[in-house]
Formats: structure tokens, C-alpha cells, sequence
């Protein structure tokens, strides 16, 4: 008699891919805005990075996005009473120590989160943490956490990694590169996971901190495997819409919609 | 009132119908030092003395932030006030978590009556001996109400509380109604006006006084002692520095003092930063 499983899970994994890289005065968050179920798409414009207000913290997280969202409020409102009873900001390196008690707090039943906080620590330098579905955090110099994690981090490594701990005096984990490189890096690394990854894609949303402020950018990424037929279809639908054939333009454009939702690896 | 058999404990009647523990409590704010608070249409301002227990001592704290658009000011039992203000935090936190908008103040207001009506009616607590003003911005415009010990709330347009409100309130009964329109410095003015009438003729110095705003696109937040020093000095004659040099020969040199300061003021700051480092 084999033990009955669930027909039923609590969790989703809506997929998506984050990355942060910390570096002398800077730090760079990115991730995509591609939600996903299955092998479906909910949403080619969903943001996962969530701005703590914290003095410079900021914390991306993928994996099931209502555990997401739960997850970012409660930080929220326990930021709050931090606030109230100390009369200052919380810092990276606190916000990160929260972070690991609010999610091993949930131990046995854990938020589907998997999480990366980017931010500047108490000196100005960028700190990058990276955790696991229940708390587990480590700081490093940078972190890939998601679909496509698998894919990045073994690229950052070859790229970033600083010599074997091994050697003498131990090196920082600050990467030596610059915030132009490092910004540059990161567009070409999600630009790599879109091409072999389903659940990677539609938008990279960077924001790349530093002393003065935050600064936000968004570039373009593959939406389907094939780019042009997407293109190919609203060229005929502005075409047959200029011939007033107007029952014939919804169909089209109801074909379009589903064809945006569907089975995006095999368009 | 005199001391009677019917005043020992909070559950008892008065034959009058009067709970005379709960009025002893309403007793204990009119002993904390002033607060006030005031209101226009789009601005919430509430100001208070700083009275420290001694010249060691530092002044306690009597304005408590509880969100971005909400503020109270207390007058009494300053750890009572301190308890309720982190009670008022804690709702307006899970009001946000819940509803995700912000805690509209006529909600927060009937949350703490009830809370303080508990206390009137069960034989083990007492009454909360602190009066709150609480001032907040939502939906509907600004809004200033007060908090009794007594569990009851009122909405008004200026108000104050605490020792030697009442010069202060006859203060702000001249000039409420103007106070709909008021310009936020016109509203911030008041306040540190009717913060002087309850001085009652000791010099006014940024030093005694806090204030805070809030409004419609302004968070919370205090004013600082520069912010206050030069609302004090548009209607002090006396200067900060001649302070305390009271007297008909003082006048005059201060007149021509504060008629040489805008001069002073308009040519530069050089000058101005060695009669008073505070101003900028």
C-alpha cells in the first residue's frame, strides 16, 4: 500500500530569475518581469524587486510571488516599528538579520521565496545576501537566486570570483569592477538566461544603488523564441484594420492574446 | 471635588450617577504641561511646552509620530501616553499590512476611546491618566480630535490641553475661524502663539517649545529649533540674545535692532552669523 500523496500543494512556482552584485560604492539589483505558471505566462511586466526604504536596502526575491508579496509586506510593517522605537532607518546588514527570522519563522511552512537583498552596509560599501526558502544567509560579493540561477551563477563565478579563500589574507568580497561593468554584466547575463531559459524573460529591471540615491533601469529582453512573429502579427493586424474589417480584427487580435499567454517555447 | 465614599474604585456609582475615579483621571491630564493642537483645511499642527523635571534633566517627550499622517500630542501620565501611542503605531501598521491605505484618523480615534472605556468599567484597571490629541490627514481632510481619560473623543478645530491651557484656548477662541484657510506658516504661527499665552509672561525661546506638521503632501515631522526660532522671531520684539532684558530703554534698542536685522538680512548672512550662530 503506497503512501497517498497530495492532490493538492499550497505552493506555485511562478519562475523568474534575480541577480545582485555588490561592488566598492555601489550595488546592482536586477531581475526579470516575467511571471509565470506552468508553462504558462500571467504577466510579461511584474516587478520582484522591492525597495525597503531601509537605508539603502533592496530585496529581490523569486519563486511563488503571493509568498512574494507576503513576505515584502511583513518586512514592511516590522520596518516600521524598527523606525518608531529607534528613530532611525534599519541598515543593510540589520534588514538582512530580519529577513532570516521572518522567513525561519515560517520553518514548517516555509514562504516559497528565494531571496537576494542588495544594499549599501553602514560603511557605504555594497553588500549582497543571499538566502534560502527558510533563512539561510550568507553575504557575498554577488548571488543569483531563481529559474535561472542555475544558468548565471556559474558565468558570475568565472567572472567575478575572487581568488581561493584559501590564499592569504583572505580577499573581500567587494568585486573590483566598476558600476558601468557592472551594470553591463548583469544585462549580458539575463540576456544569456532568457535564450535557454522558458521562465526568463520580457523585461530586466536594474536599480543600482549608491550613497546619493537609486537609480532604475529597464531593458528589453526576448519575449518569444521567435521575436519577428510577434512583430509579423501586428503588422497585419494594423493592415487588415486599415480594410475596416472590424469582426475580423478581434479574432485576430483574440488569437494574438492567447498566442502571448501560450506555450512560449514552442513559438 | 472633596473626597467621598464613593471615589475608591472605578466600578462605583456616585449617587449623583458620576464615576468619580474616572473625573479624578480627566484631573491628572489638566496637571501635564500644555498641548495644543490646531487645524486648516489641508495642514494639522500640534505644538507643546517642554517642561524639564530639572535643570539636569532633559525635557519629556510629548509629540509621538504614529504614521506618516497621523501625529498625537499628550498631555498627563506621559508613560500612559507613551503605552497608547504604541498601541495608536501598532494599528496604523496593521491597518496598512491589512487594507494597504493608510488608517483613516476617525477610525484610530474610536479604537482608543474604546480602549480607554475598557478601563472605566472592569474593577482591576484603572483609567489611563492622559489626554490626547490626536491630528491626522486622510480622505476626507485634516482632522484634530481629543481623547479623554474617560473614553470619550471630541473633533475640533484648535484645542488645548494640560496646565494653563485656558489662556491658550481663549486664545485660539478668538481666532479659530480663520484657521480653515490658514496658510501652513500662518497655522504654524498660531501655534507657537498660543504656546506663549500659556508661558503667561516667561520669554518665549525654541528651546520650550516643539512643534509638528503634517499635511497634505507632508509626512510628519518635527520642526527644528531653527524653523522655530525664526517664527519666534518675526513677533518677538526682543531678540534671542537681549533675552530677559525686559524694560522701556530694552524696547527701544530692540526696535532699532529688529528694524537693522532685515537690513542685516538682506545684505548677506556674514553679518547675521555672528549676531546668532542659529540662524542660517
Amino acid at each position: 500500500m503506497t503512501k497517498q500523496h497530495a492532490n493538492w500543494s499550497p505552493y506555485d512556482n511562478n519562475g523568474g530569475t534575480c541577480v545582485a552584485i555588490a561592488g566598492s560604492d555601489y550595488c546592482v539589483i536586477a531581475a526579470d518581469t516575467r511571471m509565470s505558471t506552468g508553462y504558462s505566462i500571467l504577466s510579461r511586466d511584474y516587478s520582484k524587486i522591492h525597495n525597503c526604504k531601509a537605508d539603502k536596502a533592496v530585496l529581490s526575491s523569486s519563486g511563488f510571488q503571493a509568498d512574494v508579496k507576503a513576505l515584502q509586506k511583513v518586512l514592511k510593517s516590522r520596518h516600521l516599528v524598527y523606525q518608531h522605537q529607534h528613530n532611525k532607518q534599519m541598515s543593510c546588514p540589520a534588514m538582512a538579520q530580519l529577513l532570516s527570522n521572518t522567513l525561519y519563522f515560517k520553518r514548517f511552512f516555509p514562504y516559497y521565496a528565494f531571496n537576494v537583498l542588495g544594499g549599501l552596509d553602514e560603511e557605504g560599501k555594497g553588500c549582497v545576501f543571499t538566502y534560502d526558502a527558510v533563512g539561510s544567509y550568507e553575504k557575498v560579493g554577488y548571488s543569483a537566486q531563481g529559474s535561472g540561477s542555475t544558468l548565471i551563477m556559474p558565468f558570475l563565478d568565472n567572472q567575478l570570483k575572487s581568488p581561493s579563500p584559501l590564499l592569504l589574507p583572505a580577499q573581500d568580497a567587494i568585486t573590483p569592477l566598476s558600476e558601468p561593468e557592472a551594470v553591463d554584466l548583469v544585462k549580458t547575463v539575463f540576456a544569456s538566461a532568457t535564450e535557454r531559459d522558458i521562465y526568463t524573460g520580457d523585461k530586466l529591471e536594474i536599480m543600482i544603488l549608491k550613497a546619493d540615491g537609486i537609480r532604475t533601469e529597464v531593458m528589453e529582453l526576448r519575449k518569444t523564441l521567435s521575436e519577428c512573429w510577434q512583430h509579423t502579427l501586428s503588422i497585419v493586424l494594423i493592415r487588415i484594420s486599415t480594410l475596416g474589417s472590424l469582426c475580423y480584427l478581434e479574432l485576430c487580435l483574440k488569437f494574438s492574446c492567447v498566442v502571448n499567454r501560450f506555450s512560449f517555447s514552442y513559438l | 471635588m472633596f473626597r467621598n465614599q464613593y471615589d475608591t474604585d472605578v466600578t462605583t456609582w456616585s449617587p449623583t450617577g458620576r464615576l468619580f475615579q474616572v473625573e479624578y483621571a480627566m484631573e491628572a491630564v489638566k496637571q501635564g504641561s500644555a498641548a495644543i493642537g490646531l487645524r486648516s483645511r489641508s495642514h494639522v499642527v500640534l505644538a507643546c511646552v517642554n517642561k524639564a523635571q530639572s535643570e539636569l534633566s532633559s525635557h519629556q517627550k510629548k509629540i509621538f509620530k504614529v504614521d506618516d499622517h497621523i501625529g498625537v500630542a499628550i498631555a498627563g501620565l506621559t508613560a500612559d501616553g507613551r503605552v497608547l501611542s504604541r498601541y495608536m503605531r501598532s494599528e496604523a501598521i496593521n491597518h496598512s499590512f491589512t487594507y494597504e491605505s493608510p488608517l483613516p484618523v476617525g477610525r484610530l480615534v474610536v479604537h482608543l476611546a474604546d480602549k480607554a472605556q475598557v478601563c472605566t468599567q472592569r474593577s482591576w484597571k484603572r483609567p489611563y491618566g492622559v489626554g490626547l490629541l490626536v491630528g491626522g490627514l486622510d480622505e476626507s481632510g485634516a482632522h484634530l480630535y481629543y481623547n479623554c481619560p474617560s473614553g470619550n473623543y471630541f473633533e475640533y478645530q484648535a484645542f488645548a490641553i494640560g496646565s494653563r491651557s485656558q489662556a491658550a484656548k481663549t486664545y485660539l477662541e478668538r481666532r479659530f475661524e480663520s484657521f480653515g484657510d490658514s496658510s501652513r506658516e500662518d497655522l504654524i504661527k498660531d501655534a507657537i502663539l498660543a504656546v506663549r499665552e500659556t508661558l503667561q509672561g516667561e520669554t518665549l525661546k525654541s528651546s520650550l517649545c516643539t512643534v509638528s506638521v503634517l499635511g497634505v503632501g507632508e509626512p510628519f515631522h518635527f520642526l527644528d529649533q531653527e524653523t522655530i526660532q525664526k517664527v519666534i522671531d518675526t513677533f518677538e520684539k526682543v531678540p534671542e540674545d537681549e533675552a530677559g532684558e525686559a524694560g522701556e530703554a530694552g524696547e527701544g534698542e530692540a526696535e532699532a535692532a529688529a528694524a537693522a536685522a532685515p537690513a542685516e538680512q538682506g545684505g548677506g548672512g556674514a553679518g547675521d552669523q555672528d549676531v546668532a550662530p542659529m540662524e542660517m
